[in-house]
């Protein structure tokens, strides 16, 4: 199993962090990461994205073309990454602030209002995790044990009582999924 | 954890004694790091931000004078200011590591990964007949391995290491292994390892004397061809490189660091076109794998070097094949990477396939 993914969006929306939290998840899962924040000059223009390789055995090459998931959280992330999805891939989507929504039919598309989640759970700051629940609905990679022991990874024992927080949104998030 | 990370943690888990920096990115998590660690408390470890590049290396020099395992980090542009320091150190046998983030350059540059000072530390860096001992990192592991692999070869030949990195090796987050605890030297194990040091005369020894200058021709080349010997012996016994797919390879990629992982998956690409390829990854570039890639020149039908610059080790490559097989050369600049496919691309277009 290796699984190619591409995460972009704004600075600020947890998109690093939630990259850091999916690769160590799969480390707890015995398996290879590499996560690799974006290099190039568009890092300027306040977008962010990293690419997070997970697989079974020794990884490569950390830099791709082409992913098996994008997870788009604002329009220049869908127009950056959209025909970068190997065919039959999956590309993930919340449609706040998108205006001109996924055209292609060849690969699965997903869409998460991780923003209502967030607000549902009660802290803006979870909505990452609403969007890695909603991932990880559609491609079970780590069991739900390995999630909890990679968040307990990631997130400072001093703020130990915000893992079942992001833990709930991790959970909303898998429920609010839509396939379309 | 990040490649920088890595190397931090590494230096308090071998036994470091002291760190010297100046931040630059990529590799300002090396000391923003050993901050958080704060080592001065377990281990005893001194941590400390310089005022600038050259002052950095000057304390290194100081520290590396008393026999202690010392220590810096920089990127390119701060790496030209430790040069003078490097040249000093060279000519005062004086053993530490040096690691080097490559960003984009000349000049400022960019802040983004590159592998462009590959002439600029092989070679030495500063003036005068010297070399240093050059490691090339391909992972987070390779950094956190390389730190003491480094301070081994820095004291069993009195030279400077430098640990060549770039912003891709120093930024990506990978799983790293940490091995055993090394504790710091004591005084009678510095004394072991650095009989040469300069921490105190006892009564029935000559004074221990660092420096490098020497005034008269005929001593300065005495010194100049006990450097030769010692370099001649680092290339006889210390060449290290990796192949990936290379025994039955009839086109070779030569690349290192960040460059191999590429070149890997370009290989796993061709392959499965039915090319066969392979790939050789100078580990260390000084001493350089010259006799292995001689030995491949008259296997193969042709190597390409593949590298984050305009063409600098596909010098020494085509030293070691010595006109034996083509060589051919791709590479990107200014902080641009290459994908595997592209690689893949101008590999058929350098052999004139499909």
């Amino acid at each position: 199993m290796k699984e190619e993914i591409i995460i972009a969006g704004f600075g600020g929306q947890g998109v690093l962090s939630m990259g850091k939290i999916l690769a160590y998840c799969a480390i707890m899962q015995d398996m290879e990461v590499t996560w690799m924040p974006s290099y190039g000059p568009e890092m300027r223009g306040g977008t962010a994205n990293v690419c997070v390789i997970v697989s079974d055995k020794k990884i490569s090459s950390p830099i791709v073309t082409k992913y098996d998931t994008a997870i788009v959280l604002n329009q220049q992330a869908l127009d950056k990454f959209e025909h970068t999805v190997k065919p039959g891939g999956l590309l993930l989507y919340d449609p706040n602030g998108i205006n001109n929504p996924p055209t292609r039919t060849d690969i699965k598309v997903c869409r998460i209002d991780a923003i209502e989640v967030a607000a549902k759970v009660g802290n803006a700051k979870v909505y990452n995790m609403a969007v890695m629940g909603a991932y990880l609905k559609i491609k079970p990679i780590v069991s739900f044990d390995n999630i909890d022991k990679g968040l307990a990874k990631c997130i400072p024992a001093r703020y130990s009582d915000l893992i079942s927080l992001n833990r709930q949104a991790i959970d909303e998030g898998m429920k609010a999924v839509e396939e379309l | 954890m990040k490649g920088n990370e890595a190397i931090a943690i590494s230096a308090i888990r071998n036994g470091v004694d002291g760190y010297f920096g100046y931040p630059i990115t990529p590799q300002s998590e090396v000391m923003e790091t050993l901050m958080k660690e704060r080592p001065w408390l377990t281990t005893g470890m001194c941590v400390l931000q310089a005022e600038s590049e050259t002052s950095s290396i000057n304390m290194v020099y100081g520290g590396a004078g008393c026999g202690k395992k010392v220590m810096t980090s920089s990127s390119s542009p701060g790496i030209s200011l430790m040069c003078e320091g490097i040249s000093y150190m060279a000519g005062a046998e004086l053993p530490c590591v040096i690691v080097d983030c490559q960003r984009g350059g000349p000049g400022l540059g960019t802040i983004q990964p590159s592998q462009s000072d590959y002439n600029q530390v092989v070679k030495g860096g500063g003036h005068g007949d010297y070399k240093n001992i050059v490691l090339a990192p391909a992972s987070a592991q390779d950094m956190y391995d390389f730190v003491d692999w480094g301070f081994e070869l820095a004291f069993k030949y009195r030279t400077p290491v430098v640990i060549l990195a770039d912003g891709i090796i120093g930024q990506m987050m990978e799983k790293v292994e940490l091995r055993p605890v090394k504790p710091r030297w004591t005084k009678e194990e510095i004394l072991q390892h650095a009989p040469w040091a300069a921490n105190g005369k006892p009564a029935d020894r000559q004074r221990n004397i660092i420096t490098s200058l020497s005034l008269e021709a005929d001593v300065q080349e005495k010194f100049n061809l006990k450097l030769k010997e010692k370099y001649q012996k680092i290339q006889a016994e210390e060449v290290k490189y990796e192949t990936y797919m290379a025994e039955d390879a009839e086109y070779l990629f030569v690349a290192f660091g960040c460059s191999s992982r590429i070149c890997e998956a370009a290989t796993d690409l061709l392959r499965e076109e039915g090319y066969k390829v392979g790939l050789l990854r100078p580990v260390t570039l000084f001493p350089f794998p010259t006799e292995a890639l001689a030995e491949y020149a008259s296997k193969v039908r042709s190597m390409m070097s593949i590298e984050l610059n305009l063409g600098q080790m596909v010098d020494d490559v085509r030293l070691a094949v010595n006109g034996k097989c083509h060589v051919g050369f791709y590479g990107r600049q200014g902080g641009n990477i290459y994908s595997p496919e592209e690689i893949a691309r101008e590999f058929k277009s350098f052999n004139n396939l499909k």
